[in-house]
Parts: structure tokens; sequence; C-alpha cells
């Protein structure tokens, strides 16, 4: 509250600078603009951005990250009295004085004789931290904003570059927004590397990228990694490698073949019908596809084959008719063919452009020597393409494999090194989501798990991915 | 070379017309495997679309019980209204009006109980706590019939399923039946479903705090995406020098755009919830993670919407001695905002149906009502679909075809503001 308060307060005086400064520069050269260097506003602006830019940091680090400087120097002094708690009960004990400390509702635990003293000290030291910290900030706060008026203002003169000094600021924002991209890649990396390397301080790496039973026991608290489970990874590979094979096997001929015939056979009318439906289809949430998946495609699948096992029971294939009768929702099948079904329009609008980009000529004199479309499509086209159209299957692999809603609502839990698409296997991303969703320790090598997996998913789909892109660079270039 | 030229030619001109023949027919398969592929296609947009709106459009009807209670001095207590049990005074009353009279075991009541909602007795229990007077007076309450008996009358449930595998016995379904021929029984729009928010009674739930949710989260998705997105994309197009550290950040921006989603979340999860400690399932944290995701879509469509600005836009300005910077906030980027808006929309499109990052940080938990601020606990539209799919209770299937047919339509909006947006702007050069 103090914050918003002040940070518009801020506002105001920046504000009433902007103009203080602006008039001094045209007072300067008498209220005729053309005796200025810049803009009179270039003025105004660089004295505002002195005043407000380092005080707002300030005023906003202290909000963002007050409470865990509080949290740090209540705990840098222990009282002797907690001495007798574990670590979790020292957590609560610090939340508890906290909490207090703002007025709020306390956990239930009780605390007694030496320790109800310390409490009391501790919710007052908070209390005085708080207060030390918010006013600090605050003071500091006023005494930047006024030394930025100090450093800035006697600086306006009619000769004073601002203009450029402005635009100084201007790219300083630039380069941060641009950095954000690799600080976003550099968090990723480093929160999975390092969850990761955590993990693999109880497991070991080489069981579980090799190991061939995934079994986690739920691991509730820090003392029963005893009884850990097993942490083999290999049957969630197959797994993930059987769905995305069966996707693939759906979504590459059948986008193969629309991309072909949107772009060499369809007319334009055709064309600006058909591919809009497309980028519906494409536009999609994939929690929309998981439903349908579950709901829609499993009973439908597990009816038909129950169906014909019901045919061959009694009659000479009775093992496989006893096998059919029995297959469940969720096998890898329906999780398959309905990510297929997603992936056609990324498949399809990815190679439309890709063959778009093979020059007319070649077609042109495909079909001047007497080929007939589609023996120039599979002659010429497609061998032109080729490349770009591998770059779009593999980059609809990596979408495959990093997907998550679809088999998360459509396929098993059950870990199974199987390749039989009618039986349940789990995937990579389930395990994930499955793994995190419960409310567990953070700490416990279970939830650490699933940063290996994420770490193993997030490599293989950079690898996919720069292989990808590298083709269709180098495919690019062939023909400009 | 003994041939004669004349059969030379007439087997030649034999040979190529039966081998013409072949090829038109391959053609005329080929041709037609391109058609099959697109027609398998728009096949599954069909059934997919049309098997969620046959799924839900029956959410949007509700069958709701209007009954009139005399409120029973007897059983109300005017010292304790809370301790009465408003749902078995309102079962009996309607039992009574069906003419059944009850066992001393409540056998009959109770199973009324099942097929009543407890939006009825919540109802009363307000008015009455309300205004006390209303104690020894008759009520008239209306509230929504309890989803299993709602399911009956849409036809979910029917009469012909052997009596132990339904939810309901016979006995109710000829209350049901009974109650609608004597009236008692309206069916109207369910707005409920669009101005309630999640609860565990199916009939009381519905996607208001999501919609909420979702709203608030795009909100800080937008603030933070769209403007480092634009500004970056600026940078690299406009102004960075092409150098080794240009390219770094162009090749990670590219990869980013494809790492897959879940990842996102475990970024949220590791950096923002363990490190930072920003709430959990808060609309904050989940902005903060889908900006995130968002930025690499934004940065790319905002560097082909300035690619497409003509140069000499820039050079004209330049010659007339406007700088660098003045060049491209005062022409170059206006002329691209048609192009940068619409790429903004579809990312923001994409955001909204995002479900997988946001159930690595919490955002899976019941939460049975509008967010109270930014970083209070949220439930987003996807999730929501997510959530009530893993109900057990058929019931909420049609909800959750039903909260679909919400989400799509909040993305059909979002897809048609940016064609139009496209059309409307477009401007060639």
């Amino acid at each position: 509250m103090l914050t918003w308060v002040a940070l518009l307060a801020l506002a105001l005086f920046s504000g009433a600078t902007f103009f203080a400064a602006r008039g001094k520069a045209l007072a300067a050269v008498g209220g005729r603009p053309i005796g200025l260097h810049s803009l009179p506003g270039y003025y105004g602006g660089y004295v505002a951005l002195w005043v407000a830019v380092p005080a707002a940091l300030i005023l906003l680090l202290a909000a963002g990250f007050g409470g865990s400087l509080e949290a740090g120097l209540l705990r840098s002094s222990e009282s002797s009295a907690l001495q007798a708690l574990d670590a979790q009960q020292r957590d609560v004990f610090y939340n508890d004085a906290v909490t207090l400390s703002q007025g709020g509702q306390p956990s239930e635990t009780v605390y007694e004789g030496p320790q109800k003293q310390a409490l009391a000290d501790a919710v007052s030291k908070a209390k005085h931290l708080r207060s030390q910290i918010t006013y600090g900030a605050l003071a500091a706060a006023i005494a930047l904003a006024l030394a930025g008026v100090a450093f800035a203002y006697p600086k306006i003169r009619p000769d004073f570059r601002a203009r450029n000094q402005v635009e100084t600021w201007i790219a300083g924002l630039f380069i941060l927004c641009s950095v954000t991209a690799v600080l976003t890649t550099i968090g990723i990396v480093g929160s999975l590397v390092w969850e990761s390397w955590r993990f693999f301080q109880s497991v070991s790496p080489v069981d579980f990228l090799f190991g061939m039973e995934w079994n986690p026991q739920i691991a509730m608290r820090s003392d029963q990694y005893a009884s850990s489970g097993a942490f083999g990874a290999v049957p969630l590979f197959i797994g993930t490698f059987l769905i995305m094979i069966i996707a693939m096997m759906v979504a590459a001929p059948v986008g193969l073949f629309s991309a072909i015939y949107l772009s060499e056979y369809a007319s334009p009318l055709a064309r600006s019908v058909v591919k809009p439906l497309l980028e519906i289809l494409a536009g999609v949430p994939t929690v929309v596809y998981g439903f349908f998946a579950a709901l829609t495609v499993g009973p439908l699948f597990r009816e038909f084959f129950n169906g014909i096992g019901g045919l061959l029971i009694g009659s000479g294939l009775d093992g496989l008719g006893q096998y059919l009768s029995q297959v469940q929702n969720q096998m890898a099948l329906v999780a398959g063919a309905v990510m297929g079904v997603m992936l056609i329009p990324f498949v399809s609008s990815l190679s439309d452009d890709i063959i778009n980009a093979v020059p007319q000529s070649l077609r042109d004199g495909s079909l001047a020597m007497g080929a007939t479309r589609s023996e120039t499509v599979k002659k010429v086209v497609l061998p032109a393409a080729l490349p770009g159209i591998m770059a779009a299957l593999l980059l609809a692999v990596s979408r495959a494999v990093g997907e998550t809603m679809i088999v998360t609502m459509a396929a098993g839990l059950q870990a199974k090194a199987t390749i039989n698409p009618l039986d349940t296997v789990t995937t990579v991303t389930v395990q994930i989501v499955t793994l995190l969703t419960g409310d567990q320790e953070f700490d416990s090598p279970k939830t650490l798990a699933a940063f290996g997996l994420g770490l193993t998913l997030f490599l293989v789909t950079l690898i996919l991915n720069i292989i990808a892109l590298r083709i269709v660079q180098k495919y690019r270039e062939q023909y400009d | 070379m003994t041939d004669a030229p004349m059969s030379t030619s007439a087997t030649l001109r034999q040979t190529v017309e039966a081998r013409l023949k072949v090829r038109h027919a391959q053609e005329r398969r080929f041709r037609a495997y391109g058609l099959a592929a697109i027609f398998v296609a728009l096949a599954f947009l069909t059934v997919l679309l049309g098997r969620i709106v046959s799924q839900g459009y029956t959410t949007f009807l509700e069958y709701s019980l209007t009954v009139p209670v005399y409120v029973d001095p007897a059983r109300v207590d005017r010292t304790d209204i809370s301790g009465a049990n408003f749902d078995l005074l309102i079962a009996d009353q309607v039992l009574g009006r069906l003419g059944i009279k009850d066992d001393d075991f409540g056998t009959q009541s109770s199973k009324m109980m099942d097929i009543l909602s407890n939006d009825l007795g919540f109802q009363l229990l307000q008015k009455v706590k309300a205004n006390p007077s209303l104690i020894g007076k008759t009520v008239s309450v209306t509230g929504p019939v309890r989803a299993d008996g709602a399911l009956y009358y849409k036809g979910e449930i029917k009469k012909s399923t052997p009596e132990d595998e339904r939810k309901l016995d016979n006995t109710q379904l000829q209350w049901l039946d009974k109650m609608k021929s004597m009236g008692m029984v309206s069916s109207g729009f369910n707005t409920g479903f669009l101005t309630k928010s999640d609860s565990t009674e199916p009939e009381q739930a519905g996607v208001w705090g999501a919609i909420v949710g979702s709203t608030m989260m795009l909100i800080v998705t937008a603030l933070l995406a769209v403007p480092i997105g634009v500004l970056a994309a600026t940078y690299l197009e406009e102004f960075a020098a092409k150098n080794r550290w240009t390219d770094i950040i162009e090749v990670n921006i590219n990869n980013l755009a494809a790492v897959p989603s879940i990842v996102y979340g475990l970024l949220g999860l590791a950096v923002f919830i363990n490190w930072l400690h920003v709430p959990r399932s808060s609309p904050l944290l989940g902005g903060l993670v889908l900006a995130l995701m968002a930025l690499p879509t934004v940065i790319i469509a905002t560097r082909s919407a300035l690619k497409a600005v003509p140069p000499s836009i820039r050079e004209a300005a330049l010659g007339v001695g406007a700088s660098k910077t003045q060049t491209v906030f005062h022409h170059v980027l206006p002329l691209a905002m048609p192009g940068v808006m619409t790429g903004a929309i579809l990312s923001m499109a994409h955001a909204l149906g995002e479900t997988a990052p946001l159930l690595m940080i919490g955002m899976v938990s019941f939460v049975p009502g509008v967010p109270e601020g930014f970083t209070g606990a949220a439930t987003v539209l996807p999730v929501q679909v997510f959530i009530w799919e893993n109900a057990s209770e058929r019931a909420f299937h049609e909800r959750t075809a039903g909260a679909i047919m919400v989400l799509l339509v909040f993305m059909i909006v979002m897809n048609l503001a940016a064609i139009l947006l496209r059309r409307r702007f477009e401007r060639r050069w």
C-alpha cells in the first residue's frame, strides 16, 4: 500500500520536474525552441528519467524482496530457545513470527516456555525489521529522487544534448528487453540442470537413463529416501516414442498430402476456404483434444477392438480374440491418433510454405517436358523440397514428444516397455505432470525426478529443433 | 533396324498411349490422395467440434424447480436458524405435494434429497436468516434440479437402463416425471453456468471464476510479453549490429519458440515459486510463466511486421533530420502496429488455451470462487476443463464440454479480432 502511494507521489514529482526542466530550457532561449539543441520535451524527459527510474527501482526492489530480506535478517540471530527444534519446526516458527507481526493467523503449533518468549521477541523484531526496511527504502527513494534533480537539473542549458541522453536511456531499455529472452533460456537451463543435479545425487544417471523399471514410490518425508522407488526411465522413453510414431503415422501422410494438394492442385478459392479451416484445427487448445481423446475416441476404439475380439473368440484366433476383448480405453493408439490429428495442420502449413518456396521455373520446366502434374510433384518438387519437409517433420516430432495434455488425459500411468499400440503406456510428460501435481515435499527424489525428465525432454527437443532450423536455413539459401 | 519405319512408329505410339493411360491413372490417383487428405483433416475438425457441441449444448439447458415451502416453526428454531435442516424440510414438503408418505426411517425423504439440489436449502436458509419473520409462512424457492435428475430430463439417463446400472432408481424417476407433469419444473437457459464458479455439485458449478481467472492472467501476460517482446524485436531488427551477440540472441529466440510448454512450467516452479516465492496458483504467477512462453512468438511476429515496412520510410525520416530512435518510434513502429497487434493477439489466444505449464505451478486446486486479486488462488478456463474432465460424476462431463464451448468462443473471438485487424489495417507497399 505504502509502495503504491510512494510510486504515485514519485510519478507526480517526476512529472513536475519534467515541466520545470522543460520550462528552464525554453526560458534560457527566450521561448524560441529553435535555439535549443533538442526538442524541449527531451530536456524535461532527461530530468524526469533521472528522478523517477532509480527511486522507483529501489521502491520496487523493497516491495519484491523486502519479505525475503526480513526473513533472512530474522534468522541471522537465533535465540537459544530454538536449538531444540529441527529445521522444519524452525521454518514454521519463523513463518508464524512473520504472520503474527503482520496481524495474521499463525499455524496451530503451540509454543511453550522459552519458545513462547522467543516467539514474542521474534514478532517484535520482525515488526521492527519490516518498518526499518520499508522506511529505509522510502528514505533512500526520496534521497535518490532529490539527488536526481540535483544531478540533472543544473545540466539543462540550450547546447545540452538532451535527446542523445534520453536515447541512451531508451537504448538501455531495448537491451534489457532483448536480454530477457537470453535470461529465460538461462533460467530454464539453470533450473533444470540444478534440480537434476540434485536428483542425480540420489539416483545415478546411468540407472535413470538405462534402467528398465519406473516405479517412483510416494516419498512423503525426507527420512523415507531409503524406501524410494525405481527411477529407470527407459519405459517412459519407449512409451513416448511409441505414441510419437503413431502420431507421425497419422500426421505425416495426411499433412503432407493436404499441403501438396493445396499448393499444387487447389484453386485459389478452395485454398482460401481450406487454409483458415486448418488454422482453426491448429488453434484448438490441446486440452480440448485431450477431452476428445479420453471421452470419445478412447471408448470408440475400445468398443471397436472389443467387438472384433468378440468375433474372434472361439475361432482359430481365440487367443487374439481374448486379448482384443479386454483392451482398455487408455491405449497408446488413442493418444497417438488424436495427437496425430493435432499435428496435421502443423505439418501441412509448414510443408505448404516449403513447397511454395520451390521456384515455379522448376515446375514449368518439368511440365514442358511432358511430365504430368503428379510426376512433377514426385520427381521435381518433392526432391527439391525434401530437406525442408524433413525439417518440418522433425519439428512435428519435437512437438509430439513435448505434448502434454493429450497424453495426460488419454494415455495411462503404468510404465510398460512395450511397442504394442493397444497396450497402455506412459510418457515423459505424463510422468512430469503426475510427479509434480501432488502435495509432496519438494526435496524428495520423486519430485526432483520430474526435473531429470524435464532436462531430458528439453535436450531432446532442443536437438531436434536445432537440426530442423539448420536444415531450413540451409535450404532457404539455395534459391535466394 | 530391319523393322519398317511405319510399324516402329505405330508400336511406339501404341506403347506411349498405353503408358499414357497408366500415367493419367496415376495422376488421378495422386490427386485423389490429396483430396482425401484434406477431406480427412476437415472431417476430423467437424467430428471434433460436432462432438463437443453435441456433448456440451445441454449444459446451457437448465431444469429448475420451484417449490413453495411452509417454514414449519416446529422444525426451524428461531434462535438457531442455521441449525435447521432445510434440505430435509424441503424434501418432505415436495414429498407431501406428490402425495407420498414417508416411513419412520426417512427413506423416502433421503431419496428425495438425492434429486433436489442443496442450493434450494441454501437459498431458503439465506432468506429466513435475512428475514426471520418468514418462519411460519410459506416461502417459494427456485433452484436447479440436482445433476442426475437433470440428466434424466435431458435423456442422458434412460428408463430402459436396468435399475441397478443407473444412479436413480425407479421411484426417483417416477417422482421426477410427476414433478414435471405437476408443473413444478421449468426449463430455461442456464445462466448459472456463466455466472457461478466451481462447485463440488455439478448443477451449481459454473465457469465465471475461471473466466475471471483467465482474464486476470492474460492481463499480466499481455502487460509483460507485448511491451518486452515488441521492444526486443525492434532492437534486434532496427538497432542491433549484426554480431555474435545478436546472433546468439536470435538463435535463442528461435529455439525458445519450440521449447515444450511443460518446460516453462518447470521453470516457473523452480524459479518463481521456490526461489522468488511468488504465490502458488495465482494469476500473477500464471501470467509470468505464460509471458515467458509467449515472448518468442511476439518477438517473431513483430520482427516480420517490422521487416514489411519498406526502407524508404526510414530513409525519408532520417533524411529530414530525425534521429534513429525518432524514426523508429514516430514512423516505423506505428506503420508496423497492425501486424504487431495481430501477432500479439494470436499469441495471447494461444496462451489462453495453454494448460500444461499451469498444472506445474499448482493451478489444479479447487477454487470455489472468483480470485481475490492477482496474488490470490485462481483457476483458469483450460485448467477448469482438465479438472472437470477428471471428475467422476457423469454430469461433469457435460459441463466439461460446456466449458470447452466457452473457451472456444473466446478463442474464436480473439482470432476473429486478429483477422479483422489485419484486414482493416493491412497495407500493401
